[in-house]
């Protein structure tokens, strides 16, 4: 997991990792070097304040630039909301996340269904698989123009869509995307609070974690 | 040195949520006519006589803008 300033899930995102059978290794922004990881997650929470826009300074941060080039080698690379719009903004994903629709900070607990479980990330899960996961943003609308959008529905690259309620005005009701190889995936709600039902909405998140240890659930 | 400005809106497909809620609350003073907003980003540079405009546009696309949503434009 990579730690920026301002980051806030980093510490979720390792325990839902350690969750899963995976072992947490801490990222540095200001650390070019990606320490031999087998995958990155960019976690939740505001890196730089979003200043500009959310995720425009993270992209410049010294272990962006080894990680954009790690993940068009096939490095898998998860973005967890403020993940999500670093991806965006890095250009390794299509489209932006803007402010919601409604103008107002949603946080609640989501249903998804999860279209692509062919991703580094999703493989543990059904096609089209019903779960519920917390989302919580203030800029999670996302936005693409059309030709980008019928691209992404021609490919088969939507990993899951809002289902009972778009919480934020996403185009065609879109919570998370895969870049063309699938090693890539933004989401904007937050899996990696729920893995416990102790803690969270239940564990429905956990298969995102389980996807890339391979560990059965 | 010169001051340039670079101004950032939205692309016209891209929903504007504030430019909206500025239309609303412009009902409620009773002022009618303003049909739309669009709500941007207004940028002041300082900078040195040798800074090109073309070095300009460079900053504004890779970072005061996000080509993707946005457009800008530059005025010296």
């Amino acid at each position: 997991m990579v730690t920026f300033p301002g980051s806030l899930d980093d510490r979720d995102a390792a325990r839902a990792v350690r969750a899963a059978g995976g072992e947490p290794v801490a990222l540095w922004h200001a650390d070019p070097s990606l320490h031999d990881v087998d995958a990155v997650i960019l976690p939740g929470g505001f890196s730089y304040g979003d200043y500009l826009r959310a995720g425009a300074i993270a992209r410049f941060a010294p272990v962006m630039e080894s990680l954009v080039s790690a993940a068009r080698d096939g490095l898998p690379v998860l973005g967890i909301c403020n993940g999500f719009q670093v991806l965006c903004e890095s250009h390794l994903l299509p489209g932006a996340l803007v402010g919601n629709a409604g103008r107002k900070f949603v946080c609640r607990p989501q249903s998804l269904r999860v279209e692509n479980v062919k991703t580094s990330w999703t493989s543990g899960y059904r096609a089209g698989q019903e779960i519920v996961v917390p989302i919580k943003n203030m800029d999670g609308m996302y936005v693409a123009d059309d030709r980008t959008l019928d691209k992404l529905e021609a490919d088969a690259r939507i990993v899951a869509r809002y289902r009972l309620g778009n919480p934020n005005g996403s185009y065609r009701d879109i919570a998370g995307i895969t870049n063309k190889a699938g090693n890539v995936v933004g989401l904007m709600p937050h899996p990696e609070h729920a893995i416990d039902p102790l803690t969270g909405t239940g564990a429905d998140g956990l298969g995102f974690f389980l996807s890339l240890t391979g560990v059965a659930a | 040195m010169a001051r340039v400005t670079v101004d950032v809106v939205l692309k016209p497909e891209i929903l504007d949520p504030q430019g909206q809620a500025i239309v609303g609350a412009l009902g409620r003073l009773g002022i009618t006519g303003v049909t739309d907003v669009r709500q941007g980003k207004h940028f002041e540079l300082e900078v040195e006589d040798g800074v090109d405009d073309d070095t300009i546009a460079k900053l504004a696309d890779t970072l005061l803008a996000n080509p993707v949503i946005e457009n800008f434009t530059i005025s010296r």
